[in-house]
C-alpha cells in the first residue's frame, strides 16, 4: 500500500464521494477531465474537494495527454476523467500512447447504469472491452463498495512493475448508491507479482561478459528514466567507462555532455550511436525493447554482439532479439547490483579493457557530429537552428515536450538534455497532438519549470484547443510551432521515396496562405502570439517568449519546408546503410575503415 | 508449427475469457482449442489452451499471459506427463443396413451410442485428440451429419496439484 495512505474512520457516503475520498487518499492532487451524463455524480463531491484540483480541458484526448505529461515529468501517477461513450472513447488515443511508452496514468470513466449496460443505451460504449489491448489492466465497477479497493489497486498497478495506464469504468448507479468508505482497502491482486530484484546469478553472468568484452555499448532505453535510475547509470558509466547510447525514450538518462555519450541510436540516430551498436560485441541493454525504429532490419542489427537484456517486463526479453543474459528486474536495482559486481571484478583485477574501442567510438562522434545545412536562401530559417536555440536559451532545467514528426526528431537531436524527464514525447505510438496537452500536464506538475512545447504545424492543429485550458487555469506553457506548412515527415518520405509527389501533405499554414494564422489564433485564445520569419530574429524571439510568464506564449517559427531529418536509415534497411544526407553514406577515413574491418575480422574469428 | 497445451489458472472474474481471447488475437497467436471451467477452488477457473506455435513464440505467449493481472499461473503440460482428453458428439448416418457396422466401430473405440434415430446414430466419445481423429476417420465413410467437439482438457500426472501451488504463491 502506498506510503501516503493512512487509516481513516469508515464513513457513510455515496459511491461518488467514496471515489473522491479514495483519490484524495492515494494522494491525487490534480485531475484533468470533462464531465458528462454518466460521470456527473462524481463531479458533485469533486467541487468540494480541497485536495484535488480538477482542470477542465476542452477535449478528452487533451485530458489523457495532460495526465501523461504530468506523470512523465514527475513519475507520479497522472489522472484523467471522462464520461461514458464518446468521453471515454476520446481517451483511447492517450491511453494507447501511455501503454506504448509505459506511462503511469489512471483513467476514470463514467458508465451507464448497470441495468442499462448491454442495451445500447445513450452514450454507452464498452470502454473496458475497447481498452483491453491498450491498458495494463482495467476495471468495470458496478458496486459502490468496490470503489476504494479498485482505485487503490489501479494506482498500485499503474505505478509499480512496468508502469502503464489503468482504466476504471464506474457505472452511474454505483456512483449514486450509498456505501461505507473504508480506508485502506485490502488488495485482491493474487496474480500480480512484478519482479524488481534481479537474480544474482544473472548479474554475475552479465559482469563476466562485461569484463570479457572488447567493444561493449550501453543501450539505454526509457526503462532507465521510468525507474529513476539515471544516477545509477552515471555511476556505472564512470566505473566501467563504457560508451552509451540513449534511445528516443531515454534522452536525458545520461547527460548529453558526457564524453562517452554517443547520442541517439535508430532511424534518425547519430552515426556514432548507430555504428557503435553495429560494431559492438556486447550490448548492455537496459530498459529498452529493440524497437524496429532502433534496430532497422532486425536480422542485421548489431550482428556481432552478445546481448545482456535487463527489463522489468519479462515479455520484452527475447521478444525481438534473443538475449544471452536475460535479467528480469527494475533498472535501478539491476544497475546497483551490476555496479557492486563489476566493482568486485575490478578489485580482483578483472577489469574490462575498452580503451581502443572508446577511442574509436569517440572518434566517430568527432568525425560525424550531428549537423544540418543552412538553407541556400539566407533569409529562410532552418528549423534545426530554431530548436537548437530554444535548447540553448531555455537550458537544461527546462522541460521540452515534442509532437511527432520532423520537429520531434530535431528536438531529440539538437536540444542538449542533461537530466531525466527533461524530454517528453510520444515515442511508441507516435501520437500527433501529444505536445500541447502533455506540456500543459508537465507545467501543472512542475509549475516552476519552463515548459516548451516544440510542435509542428500539423500536430499543433490536432490539440491546440487546450490553449484555452492553459489560459483559463494559469498554465503558462510556451509553444514553438516549427511551421514548415506541411506534414513534414510525410513530405520528407515523399521526397525520398515517392518521387517528390506531395500527396496531401501541404497544410497551407505559411506557404502561400496562412490558414490558420497561428498568431491570431494564439491571440484569440488569450495567449501571446509571436512570429519569427528571419534567421536573425530567432534568438530575440525566444528570449521574448522566455520573458512572458503570466500567459502561454505561442511562437510561429516559419521555417524552410525542404529541410530533412538526417542521418537516416530508411525503413526496413540495415543500420549499416545509414545515410548522413540524401544518398550519402558517412565517409570513413582509411584508418577508421581499417579499424572497423579489423574488429569484424576479430569477431568472425572468435 | 507444433502444438502446445497450456493450463492457465485465472481468477474467476467476469471478462477474463474476453481478456485472454483478446490477447491471443492481438498478438497473432493461433488457438487450436480452448476449454474453460471451474476448479476445486471457487475463485479460480482453469483454461486449457492448445496453441499452434514454435518454441520461441510459445515463450512469448506464456510471458504475455503471465502479464495479465488476473492470470495466476501458466503451466505447459506435455503429452508424456499429463492426461489429455477431449469429448466429441457426432451424428452418423446409419440405416438398417449400415447400423451394425457403425456399432462395431463404436465398440472398437469404446465410444457410446447416446441417441438412436431411424436413419442416424449419435455417438459420444472421449479420448486424446489422436484417438478421436481416428474414430472420425472410420465413421466418415458412413456420412457425418453433425459434429461437435469440446476443447482439450488436461491434467498433470502424479499426486501434486498446480492449483494448490498457485494459491500458495498468490
Amino acid at each position: 500500500m502506498a506510503a501516503h495512505s493512512r487509516v481513516r474512520t469508515p464513513v457513510e457516503v455515496t459511491g461518488a464521494q467514496s471515489l473522491v475520498l479514495a483519490l484524495e487518499s492515494v494522494g491525487v492532487d490534480t485531475v484533468f477531465g470533462i464531465p458528462g451524463g454518466a460521470i456527473l455524480p462524481a463531479y458533485d463531491p469533486l467541487l468540494d474537494s480541497v485536495k484535488v484540483r480538477h482542470i477542465l480541458v476542452r477535449h478528452e484526448q487533451g485530458a489523457g495527454h495532460a495526465a501523461e505529461g504530468y506523470a512523465a515529468a514527475t513519475g507520479k501517477v497522472g489522472v484523467c476523467m471522462a464520461t461514458s461513450g464518446p468521453g471515454a472513447t476520446n481517451l483511447v488515443t492517450a491511453i494507447a500512447d501511455a501503454y506504448m511508452d509505459s506511462i503511469p496514468i489512471v483513467a476514470i470513466t463514467g458508465q451507464v447504469s448497470s441495468a442499462a449496460i448491454g442495451t445500447d443505451a445513450f452514450q454507452e460504449a464498452d470502454i473496458r472491452g475497447i481498452t483491453f489491448p491498450i491498458t495494463k489492466h482495467n476495471y468495470l465497477v458496478t458496486k459502490a463498495a468496490d470503489i476504494p479497493r479498485v482505485i487503490a489497486e489501479a494506482f498500485h498497478l499503474a505505478s509499480t512493475g512496468r508502469p502503464g495506464p489503468v482504466l476504471v469504468d464506474i457505472s452511474k448507479d454505483a456512483l449514486q448508491a450509498r456505501t461505507t468508505f473504508v480506508w485502506p482497502p485490502v488488495f485482491e491482486l493474487p496474480g500480480y507479482r512484478p519482479v524488481t530484484r534481479p537474480h544474482h546469478k544473472q548479474i554475475r553472468e552479465a559482469a563476466r561478459l562485461i569484463a570479457e568484452a572488447k567493444a561493449p555499448v550501453l543501450y539505454v532505453g526509457g526503462g532507465v528514466i521510468r525507474a529513476g535510475a539515471a544516477e545509477e547509470l552515471a555511476r556505472f558509466v564512470e566505473l566501467t567507462q563504457i560508451p552509451v547510447v540513449t534511445t528516443l525514450m531515454a534522452r536525458g538518462a545520461l547527460p548529453d555532455s558526457h564524453p562517452l555519450h554517443l547520442g541517439m541510436p535508430g532511424m534518425h540516430g547519430s552515426v556514432a550511436a548507430v555504428t557503435a551498436l553495429q560494431k559492438s560485441d556486447l550490448l548492455i541493454t537496459l530498459g529498452a525493447r529493440f524497437d524496429d525504429r532502433v534496430t532497422g532490419q532486425l536480422s542485421s542489427f548489431a550482428p556481432h554482439a552478445k546481448v545482456i537484456h535487463a527489463d522489468i517486463d519479462p515479455a520484452e526479453i527475447g521478444k525481438n532479439r534473443v538475449a544471452d543474459v536475460p535479467i528480469v528486474g527494475d533498472c535501478k536495482a539491476v544497475l546497483a547490483d551490476l555496479i557492486d559486481e563489476v566493482d568486485r571484478d575490478i578489485d580482483a583485477g578483472k577489469a574490462g579493457d575498452y580503451e581502443e574501442w572508446r577511442q574509436q567510438t569517440t572518434g566517430w562522434k568527432k568525425s560525424f557530429p550531428l549537423g544540418y545545412t543552412t538553407p541556400e536562401d539566407a533569409d529562410t530559417v532552418a528549423p534545426q537552428a530554431v530548436i537548437e536555440a530554444i535548447g540553448r536559451i531555455a537550458g537544461p532545467e527546462a522541460t521540452y515536450v515534442a509532437g511527432v514528426g520532423q520537429h520531434q526528431m530535431w528536438a531529440a537531436q539538437f536540444v542538449q538534455y542533461e537530466r531525466p524527464n527533461a524530454w517528453l514525447n510520444s515515442g511508441g505510438l507516435g501520437t500527433m497532438g501529444y505536445s500541447v496537452p502533455a506540456a500543459m500536464g508537465a507545467k501543472v506538475a512542475e509549475p516552476d519549470r519552463v515548459v516548451w512545447a516544440i510542435d509542428g504545424d500539423g500536430c499543433f492543429q490536432m490539440t491546440n484547443q487546450e490553449l484555452a485550458t492553459c489560459v483559463i487555469n494559469d498554465i503558462p506553457i510556451k509553444v514553438a510551432i516549427i511551421n514548415n506548412s506541411s506534414l513534414g515527415m510525410v513530405r520528407q518520405w515523399q521526397s525520398l521515396f515517392y518521387n517528390e509527389r506531395y500527396s496531401n501533405t501541404d497544410l497551407h499554414t505559411s506557404v502561400g496562405r496562412r490558414i490558420p494564422d497561428f498568431v491570431k489564433l494564439a491571440e484569440a485564445y488569450g495567449c501571446v502570439g509571436l512570429r519569427c520569419e528571419r534567421p536573425e530574429d530567432v534568438d530575440a524571439t525566444i528570449r521574448k517568449a522566455m520573458e512572458i510568464n503570466d500567459v502561454p506564449v505561442v511562437v510561429d517559427f516559419v521555417v524552410h519546408r525542404d529541410a530533412m531529418v538526417w542521418p537516416m536509415v530508411p525503413s526496413g534497411v540495415s543500420n549499416d546503410d545509414i545515410q548522413v544526407a540524401k544518398d550519402t553514406a558517412p565517409q570513413w577515413d582509411r584508418e577508421e575503415s581499417e579499424k572497423i574491418e579489423e574488429i569484424e575480422e576479430r569477431e568472425q574469428q572468435s | 508449427m507444433s502444438k502446445h497445451t497450456l493450463s492457465v489458472l485465472v481468477e474467476n472474474k467476469p471478462g477474463v475469457l474476453a481478456r485472454i481471447a483478446s490477447l491471443f488475437a492481438r498478438r497473432g497467436f493461433n488457438i487450436d482449442s480452448l476449454a474453460v471451467g471451474p476448479t476445486e477452488h471457487s475463485d479460480i477457473s482453469r483454461m486449457t489452451v492448445v496453441v499452434d506455435v514454435e518454441d520461441l513464440p510459445l515463450e512469448q505467449v506464456t510471458k504475455q499471459l503471465n502479464k495479465l493481472i488476473e492470470v495466476l499461473k501458466v503451466v505447459e503440460l506435455d503429452g508424456g506427463s499429463s492426461v489429455q482428453r477431449q469429448i466429441l458428439l457426432v451424428k452418423v448416418r446409419a440405416d438398417s443396413v449400415t447400423r451394425g457396422q457403425v456399432l462395431e466401430m463404436v465398440q472398437m473405440f469404446r465410444a457410446k451410442v447416446v441417441d438412436v434415430a431411424t436413419d442416424a446414430l449419435t455417438i459420444e466419445a472421449t479420448g486424446s485428440t489422436d484417438k478421436l481423429r481416428a474414430l472420425l476417420e472410420v465413421l466418415e465413410p458412413f456420412g457425418v451429419k453433425e459434429l461437435v467437439q469440446s476443447g482439450l482438457v488436461a491434467i498433470g500426472r502424479g499426486g501434486r496439484s498446480i492449483t494448490d501451488r498457485a494459491l500458495r504463491t498468490a
